[in-house]
């Protein structure tokens, strides 16, 4: 039974969870001049099924604070209270009330009592005066449950014996009285709860200490969840172990492999039978695509999870800055891999609160240049080609190229006399560096920028700053669209073989002499009219090429974010997809290599990355010109 | 052989310890049994870029990609040659494979606490820090290595010391 229940246990709180979401997005949303009808619905419900579930569990704590939420939000959906801006705060701070509680009960830590009655009483508070003054409220819980008006109840049956129980102000009596709430009409899913109650009719009048309440409504618990969790089957959603879905992406990897190395011994079969065996295992290479693909689209997430906690951020923080701040979100549905969300959170959260303690000037401040009074800030994702692409824009003063230079003199970081730009804003991803003139409470102790960087390094992602003095900076973050696998072209050099990302191959030519050019040391290769800079992979890679005069062998154009340039190899071998595996894990970075992956012959063969592959170019555009 | 001799001639209360003994060049050298995962013929290597010569590149164990380290270059003992009998070592050390390639291995003995000395200031190829001690067997001297440090030192740069924290 215990671990039966651990089990309901855990999909409570992870509901809960989601209804807290949800509350939390709903109350942002909320227009509260003319609050929509149906959202005060979706808000009332998130908070009934809360108080719903966590009755069952006997999680009192819980119980009691969206009991009195509720009422509230009753209220106000029936147009009775006014909602104020100060009720939504207190509703917001509720919320997050309510998520600590649930942390605790989640990590089994003792409930912090006090907290609970002090949101007891704000909310009580909001109800008898909602545009009151909230800060006298503090004394713990005495004031009185206020009398709801009889015509709220109208209709709701059972719900009149609720209004004598509170105004007892015995919070255990919310147990029982759930399970008597019409919640039929409102919540198809939440409809599930009120069958136990009507077969065990005793839960719903006679439960008076918490621990017995726990006891009785135990059993019901359980049918009502198990009904509730082969409903939500039904509607096409399935709860699975994050661990389960790796290990089922890693097997589809290896099978990859496993088909890689099929094809190169079946077209070593002669006759006929070779035939037959090479169109099956063409047929394979298209199911195992397939799928990899389809396993792959399970650890996919829209970027929503991430970009929904934003609005509260922005708000909280607008707030505490006093600076108005408007947060415009795109593109929150493109999908990105499970894993990187929870690696992105991090670093989008600095980056926001970033843009919004030093780029967004204060409403004075933009007034006095003519910016309109509240700044905006552009929360945008798009997918492009085989990368994501998320930008954080805002229109605010800019980077401080002077500052920066300065701060970056003084520690020792850039001896350049006028560097451009783009050598200047990479600057502030050094450790330790920040150029706000006094730590504040947002930002500005210059931990932060080096560990975005890092991160977003390590999700196999660049970030890059453009920012202009007084018309604001965008930080665009690019990354990957799947941490495991890549499209790529294999190219090879002596007896090595190296695989380039697919994404950053714009064609490949066998040059002619008079394509090849070479100015000052650097040769260049002429391509419809563009002269573009040239590498030889054999000397990034040190090693014995076949061929040294690129005329012999073929250089693949590549395009990465801010360079365009040719690599000279051998010869190409083709195209395959590989299992990218990380050459860190046991050994450490090496420069213009992102990784490795094994061939099908069980060798292992290098992923080359294209943008520290282009930092070389840079460097001899430097020498040369 | 040895190994009887050495476990019969353990000295009462402290537990002995198994090392692996090995050949680099003339010289014979052990390490901490429980740090090898596997013992096998030298293979070819994907070459990196930019790495130390004594680096000679990462292979495919079972789906890790591992380096290979030649402990003969590194220390400067014997010929680094590659035949049929060179053998690599493959070294499991704070979750981390990494395979050395040695001229032969030779055998499992046990010592005990009071049969290692502690080690010399010179006239071993080894930084001192790096050797858990000396040994005799059968007269002959057997130099003890202390792998983990080995591996982990910025000597061999096998990792990135300061991002190492931050990885699974």
């Amino acid at each position: 039974m215990s671990v039966e229940m651990s089990q309901f246990h855990q999909v409570f709180f992870e509901e809960a969870q989601e209804h807290l979401q949800l509350l939390e997005q709903l109350l942002m949303a909320l227009d509260i001049a003319q609050p929509d009808t149906e959202d005060l619905n979706s808000i009332f419900r998130a908070a009934h099924s809360i108080k719903g579930g966590s009755g069952i569990f006997g999680f009192t704590a819980l119980a009691d604070v969206t009991h009195i939420m509720e009422n509230l939000l009753d209220k106000a959906r029936k147009g009775e209270f006014s909602l104020s801006i100060q009720v939504v705060d207190v509703l917001l701070s509720t919320t997050d009330t309510l998520g600590e509680i649930l942390n605790s009960y989640r990590s089994e830590l003792a409930i912090d009592w006090l907290k609970v009655t002090q949101a007891q009483t704000i909310l009580n508070v909001c109800l008898v005066d909602p545009v009151g003054d909230l800060s006298a409220s503090d004394d713990g819980g005495l004031t009185p449950l206020p009398v709801v008006e009889p015509d709220a109840l109208e209709g709701f049956g059972l719900f009149s014996e609720e209004r004598v129980s509170s105004m007892k102000g015995s919070a255990q009596d919310d147990f029982g009285l759930f399970t008597a709430e019409p919640t039929l009409a409102v919540d198809p899913g939440f409809g599930l709860f009120n069958e136990p109650q009507l077969q065990s009719p005793q839960g719903g009048q006679s439960i008076s200490p918490p621990g017995s309440a726990e006891l009785a409504s135990q059993p019901k618990a359980g049918a009502g969840l198990t009904k509730k969790v082969g409903n939500s089957a039904g509607d096409s959603t399935l709860r699975v172990e994050t661990t389960k879905i790796d290990s089922l992406i890693n097997l589809s990897g290896e099978l990859v492999i496993t088909q890689s190395m099929l094809a190169l011994i079946g077209a070593e079969v002669p006759g006929e039978l070779g035939e037959r065996l090479q169109s099956a295992l063409l047929e394979l290479e298209r199911n195992t695509r397939e799928v990899q693909d389809a396993v792959m689209s399970v650890r996919m997430l829209p970027v929503s999870s991430v970009f929904n906690r934003f609005p509260r951020l922005v708000r909280n923080l607008a707030g505490k800055l006093n600076k108005k701040v408007e947060l415009i979100v795109e593109g929150g549905a493109t999908e990105i891999d499970k894993g990187m969300i929870e690696r992105l959170v991090d670093p989008l959260t600095h980056l926001v609160r970033n843009s919004l303690d030093h780029g967004i000037e204060t409403a004075q401040q933009r007034m006095a240049m003519g910016k309109t009074e509240s700044g905006t800030l552009l929360l945008k994702a798009e997918q492009k080609g085989g990368s994501i692409v998320i930008s954080i824009s805002d229109d605010g003063a800019g980077l401080n190229r002077d500052r920066i230079l300065t701060k970056a003199r003084e520690n020792g970081i850039m001896t350049e006399q006028s560097p451009a730009d783009e050598d200047v804003w990479p600057l502030i991803f050094s450790p330790g560096f920040s150029t706000a003139a006094e730590v504040t409470d947002v930002s500005g102790r210059g931990v932060g920028m080096d560990v975005v960087r890092r991160n977003i390094e390590a999700l196999g992602g660049h970030i890059v700053i453009e920012s202009q003095a007084g018309v604001g900076s965008t930080f665009r973050i690019q990354l990957p669209l799947t941490l495991a696998i890549v499209d790529g072209m294999c190219v090879a050099v002596g007896e090595q073989v190296f695989v380039l990302p697919l994404v950053h191959i714009v064609e490949s030519i066998q040059p002619s002499l008079d394509q090849l050019k070479t100015l000052s040391n650097q040769r260049l290769i002429k391509v419809r009219g563009e002269y573009l800079p040239l590498l030889d992979l054999y000397q990034l890679m040190a090693l014995e090429p076949i061929n040294i005069n690129p005329d012999q062998g073929i250089v693949v154009l590549i395009e990465t974010s801010k360079h365009r340039f040719g690599l000279c190899v051998d010869a190409l071998v083709g195209q395959q997809q590989v299992v990218i595996k990380s050459l860190e894990r046991h050994y450490r970075r090496v420069s213009g290599v992102s990784g490795a992956t094994i061939m099908g012959d069980g060798s292992v063969a290098l992923i080359l990355d294209a943008e520290s592959l282009a930092l070389q170019v840079k460097h001899l555009d430097g020498v040369t010109i | 052989m040895t190994k009887i001799e050495n476990g019969n001639s353990s000295h009462g209360n402290d537990v002995d310890e198994e090392f692996l003994s090995f050949v680099l060049g003339d010289e014979s050298y052990a390490l901490d049994i429980m740090s090898v995962k596997e013992i096998r013929g030298y293979e070819t290597v994907t070459k990196i870029a930019n790495a130390p010569a004594f680096v000679k590149g990462v292979l495919n164990l079972r789906g890790d990609i591992v380096p290979i380290v030649d402990l003969r270059m590194k220390f400067d003992i014997g010929q680094a040659t590659y035949d049929e009998f060179t053998i690599v070592i493959m070294l499991s050390v704070n979750d981390r494979i990494v395979g050395v390639v040695v001229d032969a291995v030779s055998d499992v003995v046990k010592f005990s606490a009071q049969q290692i000395l502690p080690p010399p200031e010179f006239g071993v190829s080894f930084n001192t820090r790096f050797l858990r001690g000396l040994a005799t067997i059968e007269n002959k001297m057997i130099i003890l290595v202390n792998i983990a440090a080995l591996i982990g030192s910025d000597e061999l740069g096998l990792m990135d010391l300061n991002t190492t924290a931050g990885q699974e």
